[in-house]
């Protein structure tokens, strides 16, 4: 199998979502982390994010809709979901996040309300774009797995 | 070590088994122990993975409450590593209850937090933490803070 091709394009997958921002340099650190006794790691710790962040995005529309609002747990869950996704490296929804808290502490609602679609948004878009990515290194299989060693 | 058989189940139950062979542990060891306190799954997996790469044991728990519990049974934790805001007992708790106690009270306790407040770090400080790390943590600050410490 030719892995000269897939490697460009897995070089360049990830090259595109550090430009545009979807991923910062704590995602690096995670593929560093990743060797023989740990091959799946990235991909597994993504995986835990999206598990808890689809919880996170559930019980946060749950909570605005609900009368009265509770800002407090709000905030404690938003701020949750900002604490994951800043460990997995995913920038746009740490972002989103930040905006989302803003928001939950002026007590503005309909921009809660905005910033939660725009959240989900981000997440749907984030995952599709690391699960393409994901699959494109399981082609490239084990022995070519650690990805630090041809950046 | 425990291969990691598949999905994002297999990291979490990685750490449970670390936990029960931790159980089991003789006084002997050369390799020290630590015990991490996080109740993100990603944040747990993502340090237990740091401290396992620069060859430590690790106890990766969701709770001060677990923490205490397995500190009440485990006669050879050499450092604890937690974070700040978790549910029900934060991570400054933590610390505070650990320093209290006679047994426990000369074990060494890094604090991590996605909030760098100074009057949070200087509390922290002053009730007795090693160190204060803002997340997400890098691998070369877990490094630096344990290797100083465990010294």
């Amino acid at each position: 199998m030719d892995y000269t091709n897939l490697r460009r394009q897995i070089i360049s997958m990830k090259k595109s979502l550090f430009d545009q921002g979807y991923l910062d340099e704590q995602f690096n650190q995670l593929e560093e982390l990743q060797d023989d006794s740990s091959p799946n790691f990235v991909e597994e710790v993504v995986a835990l994010f999206f598990k808890d962040s689809s919880r996170l995005l559930t019980n946060i529309e749950q909570a605005l809709e609900k009368y009265p609002q509770d800002f407090y747990r709000l905030d404690s869950l938003v701020h949750q979901f900002k604490g994951s996704g800043s460990s997995i490296g995913a920038l746009r929804m740490k972002n989103e996040c930040s905006m989302f808290k803003a928001h939950c502490n002026d007590r503005n609602l309909e921009g809660c309300r905005r910033s939660l679609q725009k959240m989900k948004r981000e997440h749907a878009t984030l995952k599709q774009k690391l699960e393409t990515y994901f699959h494109l290194l399981r082609q490239v299989g084990p022995p070519e797995r650690a990805v630090n060693s041809w950046k | 070590m425990a291969s990691v058989v598949g999905g994002a189940a297999a990291v979490a139950s990685a750490a449970a088994a670390a936990a029960a062979a931790a159980g089991g542990a003789a006084g002997v060891g050369a390799t020290p122990h630590v015990l991490a306190v996080d109740d993100s799954s990603v944040d747990r997996a993502i340090i237990a993975a740091i401290l396992r790469s620069s060859r430590f044991r690790v106890t990766a728990v969701e709770s001060g409450k677990r923490a205490l519990e397995l500190l009440g049974t485990e006669p050879n934790v050499s450092m604890i590593i937690t974070d700040y805001w978790m549910p029900e007992m934060t991570g400054y708790e933590l610390l505070k209850k650990v320093k209290e106690s006679s047994k426990l009270k000369q074990i060494p306790v890094v604090i991590m937090s996605s909030e760098n407040v100074s009057t949070r770090i200087s509390r922290c400080l002053e009730e007795g933490a090693e160190d204060f790390l803002v997340k997400p943590v890098r691998a070369s600050d877990v490094s630096r803070v344990f290797s100083r410490v465990l010294r």
